[in-house]
């Protein structure tokens, strides 16, 4: 049990982190989806099937193709590989030094904190489960949910969309 | 088959539309502009038999005649401001005069204004006069009355002004608007009065009404500085009103001069319609006016205001109708004078009498109008009657329904609708117990009227022509001339419902029982008697100087100049309350523009310019002041503003690293000082 | 040292990795995609309790998790559309030239 937690967590931050270092930004997007592919192999060993299709249907599936995208169409020579500088040494140093105190601050205080005992028998959470909530208390969530995923795709189109330069100059 | 009190509107918003139509059609749409202001004033005709139908036949008591229908117009903070509809037989017979009357002068203006370039603005302005008029009749408030009573104004003010490139009507125009509006303005002062006193301007509302005689109590038993009932106050000033619409003595100049517009006009407006209202007003609000009768202390009663105005005018216009050689301005004063006589009937307490001849000078007088625009048509606008003459043989129409408008104004006696109104109103002025006067002026002004309307139609009608114009008239087209004939149809039938012996008119206006009898007829004998007596003088006296022996030549000198060069004179220049007014209002007027001009120039004017420099100096020295020593605290304190937000700004750096670096730091801090300050 | 603390560390490791990448990449892309990390790391710290929570009755934790996806979803495609725009504007998505709003 602790053994496959133990390979997923590797799966899963190792690509993280490779990705985040990565200087080809496909390479990376890729790296990033296996990440993803691991936090849904993590769901499913927490007993939430559920949660796990959605991650791989909407990261894996769907993010990480509008990634890929928007990599290929804001790269800055349309031939080779897409590479991009590699962190200034400065500004790494402080990336690194800030996430360090983070984790450090976050690891001290799982570690410090006790929690009541977990019950015995794992939680199961079927779809039909799933559904019944999502249909009954969440129902107005639910609906806002989807005003708010409506909106978000109209304005991403609307920013995305190219239009007619009206100020030359702007353009460099 | 009736119209109920509720759908009264309809009368006058027939003709609006039309109005509204001929505002709208090009200048080409002939046929549209005058087809609809005809159709609309027929169906008002129709509307407004039914009314006075079910007026007449209403199953309410007599005595409470009056149907009213009240309506809010708008709120206003404590309540709301009421308007209404009123019908009862007062207002029924005057729509069904206005809308006949209108509705024959509409056609005969089609052959009319046939000519005119701008023949659908005409109609337009007709139809919007109309509506104002019959708006005006059926009015239940003094408010609404008011309104229409000023579109009136303004309809005859674009009517008479409608030919404005002459400048005499342009003029004129503004002369009838001033004049009036003098008037008007104690119209609008008597209307804020009673508001003020009786918080209400309905005339007729369930007993609330100003009219009724909880209101007529409060306002009779309310006695003012100098003993004068506040009644008797706000019916004079409303009176004033009357008296610039109606061409009462001293407001009557107008008149005359609003002959400068288009005949149909002189006929519809300064004879049949709007020159009625006034009398129609004081009708209208005739409680009020006597409201103050049964009161022996009082130092005046309104009506005797009325009545002695009525008298002065009534004369006055006769008078000066003698001595005129336009053929309208001898209408105008003639109008001028019959409006006097009904102002006289109204004063010595019988409006009956008086609406009685106001509806039947409306046929005559339309009907001597129209003619005289017949001959002014055919005669190619030649208005003076010493140029005319000889059109009898030419245009038998028009003279023989002219000659019955005539007979009708001189009050020829038994077959004329205007003797038996003109009667009715010397019977009551014999009655009046005030005085005798009014009575002794009437019956001048009997005499006077059938001599110049005698000499009118000589001057006019008999003998050669004088000059070319008249040689060459001819009659005028069946458009023109079958209004004539239904107007003398109507002039010389309409008397019969108002004889001594049978008053039904002046029963169903007062909603009294008729008492009917030949006894009645009688009993006012000698009156009548030395009435027709008198009318007699004047007609021979007429034929006597005019008839006898035709003037030969336009030039030729008229025998009362001959006999009386001065007073002629004054006569044909009216008797000179034109110039009196020049020389008194008028110099007033300059003097105190003069006066205010210098007032504004020297006085105001230094003052300001004084002030003005007292500012300018006052500037020079704050600016020093600003400058040397406010200006620098000013200053230095906006320059550290400035300098510490470039400071705060730096930090702004709008890279989104750092912010997140530092969301990130803040995060760890937070958790520190929370851990240090014992927060588990 | 139970497995909920494991679940966390293994999430607190992972918001680092993420918080790190995107305060160390200049690639505005790359930055959206540490951000995602952190909200996956989020996402997880759900499921575990859920799971190891005293009241796993309801699906709680799980609905949870589910509209945070349904959230970044939103949040990737306007983030990226962003993107786009920038690079329209500047030509290049190097975060540290999009400075325009600066003080």
């Amino acid at each position: 049990m602790t053994a496959i937690l133990a390979f997923i967590a590797l799966v899963m931050l190792g690509s993280a982190a490779a990705a985040m270092i990565s200087r080809n930004l496909v390479h990376s997007a890729l790296l990033l989806a296996l990440s993803w592919l691991g936090t849904a192999g993590f769901y499913l060993w927490a007993g939430a099937d559920f949660a796990a299709f959605a991650q791989v249907i909407v990261y894996v599936g769907a993010v990480s193709m509008v990634v890929l995208f928007a990599v290929l169409l804001t790269r800055q020579n349309p031939v080779g590989d897409v590479l991009v500088e590699p962190a200034s040494r400065k500004r790494s140093t402080a990336a690194l030094s800030v996430g360090a105190c983070v984790a450090a601050v976050l690891s001290a205080a799982v570690m410090s904190s006790s929690f009541p005992p977990a019950s015995v028998a794992a939680p199961t959470a079927t779809v039909k489960q799933i559904g019944l909530e999502l249909m009954g208390p969440y129902g107005a969530a639910l609906l806002i949910v989807g005003v708010l995923l409506t909106v978000a795709l109209l304005g991403a189109i609307v920013l995305a969309a190219s239009e007619p330069e009206r100020n030359p100059e702007d353009a460099p | 088959m009736v119209l109920p009190v509720q759908s009264v509107w309809l009368i006058p918003a027939l003709p609006l539309l039309a109005a509204g139509i001929g505002a709208l059609t090009p200048r080409g749409g002939r046929a549209l502009a005058a087809g609809s202001a005809i159709l609309a004033m027929a169906g008002a005709f129709v509307l407004a038999c039914l009314a006075l139908n079910g007026s007449l036949n209403s199953a309410a008591p007599l005595g409470s005649v009056h149907a009213v229908h009240n309506f809010d117009w708008f709120d206003l903070g404590h309540g709301a401001v009421r308007l209404g509809w009123l019908l009862d037989p007062l207002a029924a017979f005057m729509c069904v005069m206005v809308t006949f009357v209108g509705l024959l002068i509409f056609i005969f203006s089609l052959g009319y204004m046939e000519p005119d370039a701008n023949f659908t603005r005409f109609f337009c302005f007709l139809s919007l006069f109309a509506a104002a008029m019959l708006g005006l009749l059926v009015a239940n408030s003094l408010l609404l009355l008011f309104i229409c009573w000023e579109l009136v104004g303004l309809a005859s003010y674009l009517l008479i002004g409608f030919w404005f490139h002459k400048p005499a009507a342009a003029a004129a125009a503004k002369k009838a608007f001033i004049t009036t509006r003098i008037g008007d303005l104690g119209l609008l002062l008597g209307l804020l009065w009673l508001y003020d006193s009786t918080g209400s301007l309905l005339f007729y509302d369930g007993g609330a009404g100003v009219l009724e005689s909880a209101a007529l109590a409060g306002l009779a038993g309310h006695l003012l500085a100098g003993g004068l009932a506040a009644s008797t106050a706000i019916g004079l000033l409303i009176f004033c009103g009357a008296a610039g619409k109606s061409g009462q003595f001293p407001l009557h100049v107008w008149l005359p001069d609003a002959m400068e517009g288009p005949t149909p006009v002189s006929a519809l407006i300064h004879a049949a319609t709007m020159v009625a209202a006034g009398v129609f007003l004081v009708a209208r609000v005739y409680p009020l006016m006597s409201a103050d009768t049964l009161l022996a202390a009082v130092p005046v009663h309104a009506l005797t205001v009325v009545a002695f105005i009525g008298a002065i005018t009534a004369l006055l216009g006769a008078l000066i109708a003698c001595g005129q050689s336009d053929i309208k301005r001898v209408l105008a004063f003639s109008t001028v004078s019959q409006l006097g006589y009904m102002m006289l009937a109204l004063g010595v307490g019988s409006w009956t009498a008086a609406i009685f001849h106001l509806l039947t000078h409306a046929f005559f007088k339309a009907l001597l109008f129209l003619g005289a625009g017949s001959v002014i048509h055919a005669a190619h606008h030649e208005q003076d009657i010493r140029s005319l003459g000889g059109l009898r043989p030419r245009m038998k129409v028009t003279f023989a329904t002219f000659a019955l408008g005539m007979m009708a104004l001189a009050g020829v006696p038994f077959l004329f609708s205007g003797f038996w109104s003109k009667e009715a109103i010397l019977h009551a002025a014999h009655e009046w117990d005030v005085s005798q006067l009014p009575l002794y002026a009437g019956l001048l002004a009997v005499v006077l009227t059938a001599f110049y309307m005698t000499r009118l139609v000589a001057e006019t009608f008999l003998g050669q022509p004088r000059t070319a114009p008249a040689a060459q008239a001819q009659e005028n087209s069946a458009v023109m001339t079958v209004p004539l004939i239904l107007l003398a149809v109507g002039a010389v039938l309409l008397g019969f419902i108002g004889t001594p012996a049978c008053p039904w008119l002046q029963a169903r206006l007062s909603g009294e029982p008729l008492h009917s009898s030949m006894g009645n007829f009688f009993a006012g004998g000698g009156l009548m008697f030395l009435s027709i007596v008198l009318v007699g003088a004047g007609l021979g006296a007429g034929w006597w100087l005019y008839g006898r022996q035709l003037r030969a030549t336009a030039e030729a000198r008229d025998p009362l100049v001959v006999a009386s060069p001065t007073v002629m004179a004054a006569l044909a220049n009216r008797l000179g309350f034109d110039e009196l007014y020049a020389a008194t209002v008028g110099r007033l007027n300059t003097l105190t523009a003069a006066l205010a001009d210098g007032l504004d120039r020297w006085v105001f004017g230094g003052f300001i310019n004084f002030l003005g420099m007292l500012g300018v100096f006052s500037g020079m020295v704050n600016r020093q002041v600003d400058e040397d020593t406010l200006n620098h605290g000013f200053d230095s304190v906006s320059e550290s503003i400035r300098g510490s937000g470039r400071r705060y700004s730096r930090a702004q750096t709008g890279e989104a690293h750092g912010y997140l670096r530092v969301i990130a730091i803040a995060f760890v801090v937070l958790a520190f000082v929370l851990v240090l300050g014992g927060v588990r | 040292m139970t497995q909920l603390h494991l679940c966390l560390l293994i999430s607190s490791a992972l918001f680092c990795i993420g918080l790190a990448g995107a305060l160390a990449r200049s690639n505005t892309i790359l930055v959206l995609l540490g951000i995602e990390l952190m909200l996956n790391a989020a996402n997880l710290n759900f499921i575990a309790f859920w799971r190891f929570g005293p009241s796993p009755a309801h699906a709680t934790g799980v609905i949870f998790v589910i509209f945070s996806i349904a959230i970044a979803a939103a949040e990737a495609a306007v983030g990226l559309a962003l993107i786009i725009s920038l690079y329209r504007h500047q030509r290049n998505i190097r975060l540290q030239d999009a400075v325009r709003l600066k003080g």
